[in-house]
């Protein structure tokens, strides 16, 4: 059965996903791709929130549905991947780079950054 | 009569902006590719949790990594087969939304591939964290610049499987090239 609320979740997930996108996507004039970004960004940082918070002893199923579930469908990383190549094929070096590397890079640093927000709050 | 959406006559800022605004039409501002972004991102987010439950996790994050390797491969293949296909607009930007947008970015996850690699690196497991981000992020990128060649390549063999019969004959010949 929780699947299924799983799957509802990530589907609110998905939808958040692409108003954001879309509208970050109609102010920005960068060659990186900022809707992605700052999606998968604001997602890294509720997800690590999220499992500082809860880590104590909260029924998993509130994990599951809003971490894999609604963060899940939420963040994307096959269209981050995607557009990182798209950006190499158009010779974008830079922001192939800053895509890639550095959105993970930023991605983890806020998780962490969230789990201890999460850990400070519980 | 002057809108042509025919039952929203109060909504602001449509008719000023004229055709070029409407060629575009925002597809997030659609209620109905909205819902077909969340059906689809039901549908891979169930995908992803059907994996995630069957993937052994204990050492190395075998269902987020899998997910996304295989999800930015799907992804390739769609957008370059689409890309190919014409303009993305009608059916084929409903496929996109429904299959791409939807399923392939529910199904894959960035706030897991981020979570992961911060647990193994708080757990002193620097070696790993750095080897489960990297090998995502690295097989991730090969596998869409693979799936968007692998789309394309298939979108223009149909289109010359299609145009086949009549092309085959002058084709075999030559042009230019005769004495």
């Amino acid at each position: 059965m929780i699947v299924l609320v799983v799957a509802l979740a990530g589907g609110a997930g998905a939808a958040a996903r692409f108003v954001v996108d879309g509208l970050l996507r109609a102010r920005s004039r960068s060659a990186v791709p900022v809707g992605t970004m700052v999606v998968n960004l604001t997602g890294a940082f509720a997800l690590g929130f999220l499992t500082g918070w809860l880590a104590g002893g909260l029924p998993s199923t509130a994990w599951t549905v809003a971490g894999t579930g609604f963060l899940g469908g939420y963040t994307t990383f096959s269209t981050a991947s995607v557009e990182t190549a798209l950006l190499l094929e158009r010779r974008q070096w830079r922001a192939a780079l800053v895509n890639a590397v550095g959105m993970l890079v930023a991605a983890v640093a806020l998780a962490a950054l969230g789990v201890g927000c999460g850990q400070l709050l519980r | 009569m002057t809108d042509a959406s025919g039952d929203r006559p109060d909504r602001p800022d449509r008719s000023h902006r004229g055709e070029a605004a409407a060629a575009r039409s925002p597809a997030h501002r659609s209620p109905r590719l909205v819902a077909v972004v969340a059906a689809g991102g039901a549908l891979g987010t169930a995908a992803r949790y059907a994996v995630s439950s069957l993937a052994p996790d204990d050492t190395w994050p075998w269902g987020t990594w899998s997910v996304n390797v295989v999800g930015a491969l799907g992804l390739g293949v769609l957008l370059g087969w689409l890309a190919l296909r014409g303009p993305d607009e009608g059916r084929r930007r409903e496929v996109r939304l429904l299959v791409g947008t939807g399923f392939l970015g529910g199904f894959t996850t960035y706030s897991a591939l981020a979570v992961e690699t911060q647990g193994l690196l708080a757990a002193g497991r620097d070696g790993t964290a750095l080897a489960y981000a990297l090998s995502t992020a690295v097989l991730g990128l090969a596998a869409s610049l693979g799936g968007l060649r692998i789309g394309a390549t298939g979108a223009r063999r149909l289109e010359r499987a299609r145009s086949a019969p009549e092309a085959a004959g002058p084709a075999a010949v030559a042009p230019g090239e005769q004495p």
